[in-house]
């Protein structure tokens, strides 16, 4: 999988209230959802993304509640992936199971800037820096979430199983 | 090698053996659960699976606990929808109403978790049930509905933080303060992906609701599980609540550990986050004389029956300062009804406090106690973030039932031996 776009760049441990506030949980709608993704971080944040526009983050980011509202607000938003130095443990499983692609970058987020345009491979877990020529190779995403991802996320692997048993 | 308690309860629910931190395995589950604004986006998951059945109707656990009393038309169609979804799928523990508590709360005083057991509920606060023995921890919905479905979930096994209190507890020091030491020391990342597993003397000594409140929040420090070992108190808290045939379970004496902490809770004053992270920990001595407008006691961290004694020891024949709005949600109804045999609700309600029903409410700016702008907030809840319980403007500060009420008394934050009699 491989995406070009441009980065909106956010800091070190964005919570789950910042990326989809709890109000706005009254539906399970992606697109409804992504109207107001960030929108606990920075009012009307959507309004700037295009869509197939990357999020970069710092550290920790997706921390807090268990929403799996946050990526599909992101994914409502029309971002189709998130970089960032490391993310929370339950945003990192639901945004695989939701099939929005993360990719752990490490110290290498500091040398992204917003508006910086990228294009991203998740599967060889490259990155390549337009603005600044530069080349940025990650672990690529762990093989079992790449099957998981190829079975169509969580939702196909579980069909899956429940048609072809166990 | 030794194990560890994540790495022993484990073991238990998968058929290979656990080696190690790192090794991803498949666990049979024991109990699923999922609450009124998880479960819709769980029962779509369910749905596109193609999934009719649930793997046993007596392990699926629904609690309608957020947005209930319902606050909207849309929170209603939301309960609404895991209500029929619950008939449909004949499950026997769905909640909502009079026999609703905070999910966290609930479960455990209805007997539903025991030492040993792995649950995974899609709430990130699933973790508090590591203070009965339990692998417990938060997943997203579609994680919960996988599970619900097979009866299993998958996991890399966690490194584990161990973390020793030891000494002797000052007065008005307790769990909560020793939680928020913990978080403040390795910050809201400094367990990610890891577990923590909780031990000393201290512990030991500490009530099962209070190992509850510590497991509750170990997700604040970005960890997987909060664990605490099943000793005595533990089969005695689970008897009590109804439950036969659990037996102890510790640690081994050799299990590797990634890091290891300690606590000494000598000469300890109370802890209290500061906005807007969990990791701004302070002695309450430090932020004291801070003014407050609203003052909320409750939630899956502190709203038991151990919390609202503490709370009404410092509220006993005192009055909240004017213009500070105290609400009090005990967090199950058994809780509830305690408190009222107990006269503790006539100590609320005579120190002038708004009592309410067990709900989530509050905490995560759902409803009953949302903050305007320039508004402050000290709550027993479990997060500061910015605009967590309303405008982004206001602030919430965390600490104890006991540093909560005393602050509702003067107005401004303070450490409860300055107020209670």
């Amino acid at each position: 999988m491989v995406v070009t776009g441009t980065v909106h760049l956010v800091g070190d441990h964005i919570d789950t209230d910042a990326i989809i506030p709890a109000r706005f949980l009254v539906t399970t709608d992606p697109q409804e959802l992504g109207k107001h993704c960030m929108e606990g971080l920075t009012p009307g944040w959507v309004q700037r993304v295009q869509r197939g526009d990357i999020l970069v983050a710092g550290e920790n980011f997706g921390c807090g509640s268990s929403r799996e509202h946050a990526p599909l607000a992101i994914l409502g938003a029309g971002i189709p992936v998130v970089l960032a130095k490391s993310f929370a443990r339950i945003f990192y499983r639901n945004g695989f199971n939701m099939g929005l692609p993360l990719l752990e970058l490490g110290e290498a987020v500091d040398t992204i800037a917003d508006g910086h345009r990228l294009t991203v491979d998740v599967t060889q877990g490259v990155v390549e820096n337009h603005s600044t020529g530069a080349q940025i190779h990650v672990q690529p995403v762990p093989a079992f979430m790449l099957e998981m991802l190829q079975a169509g996320g969580l939702v196909g692997y579980v069909r899956q199983r429940l048609g072809g048993g166990a | 090698m030794g194990q560890t308690l994540a790495e022993k309860i484990l073991e238990r629910h998968t058929d290979t053996a656990v080696d190690g931190p790192g090794q991803i395995v498949r666990c049979r589950i024991s109990l699923a659960l999922a609450n009124d604004i998880t479960a819709p986006l769980a029962i779509k998951s369910l749905r596109a699976m193609g999934v009719t059945r649930v793997f046993d109707p007596q392990r699926v656990v629904l609690v309608c606990d957020h947005f209930t009393p319902n606050k909207d038309i849309d929170s209603a169609e939301q309960v609404k929808t895991v209500r029929e979804f619950a008939r449909q799928m004949g499950i026997v523990h769905y909640y909502e109403g009079g026999d609703v508590g905070v999910e966290h709360a609930l479960l455990p005083e209805l007997g539903l978790v025991g030492p040993g057991d792995v649950v995974v509920g899609a709430d990130s606060h699933t973790c508090t049930y590591g203070g009965l023995g339990a692998f417990a921890t938060g997943l997203g919905s579609t994680d919960v509905a996988a599970a619900m479905a097979l009866g299993e979930t998958w996991f890399k096994v966690p490194a584990t933080i161990r973390v020793d209190i030891t000494g002797m507890v000052p007065p008005y020091v307790g769990a909560k303060d020793f939680i928020l030491e913990v978080i403040g020391r390795i910050g809201v990342a400094g367990a990610l992906y890891q577990a923590l597993e909780f031990a000393g003397p201290v512990v030991e000594a500490m009530s099962v609701e209070g190992r509850m409140t510590m497991a509750n929040m170990a997700i604040e420090a970005g960890a997987k599980a909060g664990l605490f070992a099943a000793d005595s108190a533990t089969l005695a808290y689970t008897e009590a609540h109804g439950r036969q045939g659990d037996s102890p379970i510790a640690p081994d004496a050799d299990a590797q550990y990634a890091r290891r902490l300690s606590i000494d809770a000598t000469g300890m004053s109370p802890r209290v986050a500061c906005p807007h992270l969990p990791e701004n920990v302070r002695p309450v001595e430090e932020v004291a004389g801070i003014p407050v407008d609203q003052v909320v006691i409750g939630s899956c961290t502190n709203g038991r029956i151990e919390d609202l004694r503490a709370a009404a020891h410092v509220l006993r024949g005192q009055r909240v300062a004017k213009g500070v709005r105290l609400i009090i949600l005990p967090a199950s109804p058994k809780a509830y009804r305690q408190a009222l045999d107990e006269g503790l609700l006539a100590t609320f309600l005579d120190a002038g406090a708004v009592v309410g029903p067990p709900t989530c409410g509050p905490c995560l700016g759902g409803h009953m106690g949302i903050l305007a702008a320039g508004e402050r907030c000290i709550a027993t809840t479990n997060r500061n973030f910015r605009g967590r319980m309303g405008s982004l403007d206001s602030e919430v500060y965390l600490a104890s039932p006991a540093v909560a009420a005393a602050s509702a008394v003067a107005g401004t934050i303070i450490h409860p031996a300055q107020v209670a009699a």
